[in-house]
């Protein structure tokens, strides 16, 4: 691929390079930089079209509806999705049941598609729990937890895609059980050291695994630009890894994209980067103003590139109805009902639980400290001593 | 004099020292236009400009790591960390270059860099924006380690920081960054950085805290009263160095200590007092020093960190712990 100088000047625009199949109106208009892509969109049917667009609007709902939940007090925080669920559809649908999926914080759609219960990810961030979900539960698809700290996960991947191909799990041929990793992250997370140096193992091991990078324009207040002067896809490029720019609010080119990059990954031929361009048209979180930062210019210009409404026009274009849409919508409703309901029933987990699963192994400061704890709370029911002769929160005998 | 939160007074004590020394540079991420995500650079960069409020990339191992190169530079960085679970893709520089270069080079380059971090919990926020890793940076010589737990501290510690050519890791109560109180900017009558402070007088019990606990420690001493008991409320202010006089003295007159932090108690602040005490005092004790602190647990959850942080209750049980009405 070649880096222009026209290039360099915008890190945040498409270009030549980018892969696109549908236009912004919906027409499907691959460009030059889709053709190899293309052969994957072949097995897709008209029902597969239709489920992209369902879980699109599906999780959108879900999203607006959690953070509405937020707004009333009834979630620590919530990170939407919103605008990016062309990127997370896409992929989400390229990856294999034997894929494994290392998440951000902000994968609501892909978790949700992978099979994780979305009241889980409430949790999380209502803060009834760290993680929500077992990742290592079949039922949810894979997909490991959540990760708050910046581009750590890119490493936790790598290591993983490492453990793969140590097993002899990747590059066999074999369709059904070859696997490949996928770890998503932002343009600003990709500016820690951490994914610099997933890079540099997975360039080292040809790990099987795609790096997929939602470049949303924004790290919470900071413009893409100054995380970096060249668009982000090429960075994994100096570390041996080839990287690609898909249009991100393109259902289709993200899916055909991912599922090649995942399919040479599984195949044995190494680690790639996918830069996804695409918009976080919410706030960074429900804590976030981003009208100290950003323009209504901007917001207007991304809401005109929705990548809903994009596919909605060329479902559209293929004869889907307005009664069709409309029932989606319902669903859509339905499915924000039911989570709010849930949401509202969840109740406070026991005290007692802070101090499970802290170490595998008995731990005497563990049973000490969850033992006074508990003596030290009823005795504000019985209203008796609490009372210790060894622990320090305590510790005065 | 002027009303301020706490939040603010840093504010004010950053554009001030912005002000009055033109090699002072203010690196983080979201600073700039957002102000922080709490806002306390509110309004500085559009005041200095984007060369001296600096919006970083997204890198903490960077902010710390070019900060070293511009106080070689002859700058005055003052690096903000976003939050206290953020603080360790930095902790490499803090740790093996900003603590230790003045003594590797004799004293031929001085590292005046000042690390903000918001710190503590009780906000009801998800994993990782609620802890207190103090304990970390204190055991590391060559830094100095801060917190303040009022505006007028808040204003005046954050300007000694900045103007201490030692490194300051200055530690932010995030939690009380809206309690307001007076604020005066003449810092020539302040007590020094590493000094501690009486904020209750009492007699009967030593109740040392630093940081979010000692409005907690506060309300706990007025609560005691009722009962008859008088507990002196020391806030440390420095965690590295130690005011270990400012303790003694207290215990000298108490003879009983409860020492209380949010942190995990092994190896915490509270360990480092309870054994300088014991060592200085050991004569004068009638209970042994006891600590009231975090579990030694990962933060938990937040609808659960009720169960884990030390409140006003579990201060007065500690106090009465060593007063001797508990066993
Ligand atoms: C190591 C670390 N530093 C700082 C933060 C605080 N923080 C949370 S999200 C965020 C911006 C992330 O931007 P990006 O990677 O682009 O992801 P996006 O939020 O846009 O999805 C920051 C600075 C953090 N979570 N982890
Ligand atoms: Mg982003």
């Amino acid at each position: 691929m070649s880096a222009t100088n026209d290039r360099f000047a915008t890190s945040a625009g498409l270009s030549a390079a980018t892969v696109q199949v549908l236009t912004e109106d919906g027409r499907f208009e691959p460009t030059d930089a889709a053709a190899e892509y293309l052969p994957y969109l072949d097995s897709l049917t008209d029902d597969d079209f239709r489920r992209f667009y369902r879980d699109m609007v599906v999780v959108r709902g879900f999203d607006t509806e959690a953070t509405n939940l937020q707004r009333q007090g009834q979630l620590a925080l919530w990170p939407p999705s919103s605008g990016q669920e062309a990127a997370q559809v896409g992929s989400a649908y390229a990856a294999k049941p034997q894929d494994t999926i290392f998440p951000s914080y902000r994968e609501h759609v892909v978790a949700t598609i992978r099979g994780v219960d979305p009241l889980d990810i409430i949790r999380v961030m209502r803060g009834v729990t760290n993680s929500g979900w077992d990742p290592t539960d079949p039922k949810n698809g894979n997909v490991r937890v959540y990760t708050l700290v910046l581009g750590t996960q890119a490493l936790h991947a790598t290591g993983y895609a490492m453990g793969v191909k140590f097993d002899g799990k990747a590059g066999t041929g074999s369709a059904q059980s070859d696997e490949a990793v996928i770890v998503y992250f932002g343009d600003g997370a990709s500016s820690e050291g951490d994914v610099s140096e997933a890079f540099v193992f997975a360039g080292s091991y040809q790990t099987p695994q795609v790096f997929f990078l939602q470049n949303n324009q924004w790290a919470i207040s900071v413009p893409v630009k100054t995380q970096s002067r060249t668009p982000l896809y090429l960075r994994s490029s100096g570390f041996g890894i080839p990287g690609v720019q898909v249009d991100g609010n393109d259902v289709l080119a993200s899916y055909a994209v991912t599922a090649k990059q995942l399919d040479e990954a599984r195949a044995g031929h190494g680690p790639s980067l996918i830069e996804a361009v695409t918009y976080r048209m919410g706030a960074h979180t429900t804590s976030d103003d981003p009208t100290r930062y950003r323009t209504s210019d901007e917001d207007e210009h991304w809401r005109g590139r929705d990548p809903i409404a994009r596919m909605r026009a060329f479902l559209t274009g293929r004869g889907v109805g307005g009664e069709w849409f409309d029932a989606i919508d319902e669903e859509a409703a339905d499915y924000s009902a039911d989570i709010r309901r849930r949401t509202l029933e969840l109740v406070a987990p026991a005290a007692e639980l802070i101090f499970d699963h802290v170490y595998s192994e008995p731990h005497a400061g563990m049973a000490e400290q969850r033992a006074w704890l508990e003596r030290y709370e009823r005795s504000f029911e019985a209203d008796v001593p609490a009372g210790s002769t060894t622990s320090t929160q305590g510790g005065a005998a | 004099m002027t009303e301020l939160t706490l939040a603010k007074a840093i504010t004010t004590g950053l554009a001030d020292a912005l002000e009055a020394d033109d090699r002072v540079v203010l690196l983080g991420e979201d600073i700039g236009k957002l102000g922080g995500v709490f806002r306390v650079t509110d309004g500085l960069q559009e005041r200095f400009g984007i060369d001296r409020v600096v919006d970083t990339p997204l890198a903490e191992a960077g902010i710390i790591g070019t900060a070293v190169g511009l106080a070689y530079r002859g700058f005055r960085p003052v690096c903000e960390l976003q939050f206290d679970g953020f603080v360790f893709p930095g902790f490499d520089q803090v740790v093996t270059q900003v603590a230790k270069m003045r003594y590797r080079t004799q004293g031929a380059v001085k590292m005046p860099i000042t690390i903000r971090v918001p710190f503590g919990g009780g906000i009801g926020s998800v994993e990782h924006h609620s802890e207190s890793p103090e304990a970390y940076f204190a055991h590391t010589p060559g830094l100095r380690v801060v917190a303040c737990s009022s505006p007028q501290d808040a204003y005046s510690m954050i300007r000694q920081a900045v103007e201490s050519d030692d490194p300051v890791v200055f530690f932010e109560p995030k939690r009380r960054y809206w309690s307001k109180g007076e604020v005066v900017t003449d810092v020539s009558a302040v007590p020094s950085l590493d000094r501690a402070r009486v904020v209750v007088p009492g007699t009967d019990v030593t109740l040392v805290t630093y940081g979010p606990l000692v409005q907690t420690a506060v309300d706990a001493a007025l609560a005691a009263e009722d009962d008859g008991v008088s507990i002196e409320v020391i806030d440390l202010r420095s965690l590295a160095p130690l005011d270990e006089d400012a303790i003694v003295d207290s215990v000298q007159k108490t003879g009983r200590i409860v020492i209380a932090h949010e942190a995990a108690r092994f190896g915490g602040i509270g360990a480092e007092i309870a054994a300088m005490v014991t060592e200085r005092c050991f004569d004068r004790l009638t209970a042994p020093p006891l600590r009231v602190t975090g579990h030694d647990i990962p933060y938990p959850p937040s609808e659960l960190e009720d169960h884990y942080l030390p409140d006003l209750d579990r201060m007065l049980d500690g106090v009465d712990r060593v007063m001797g009405v508990r066993v």
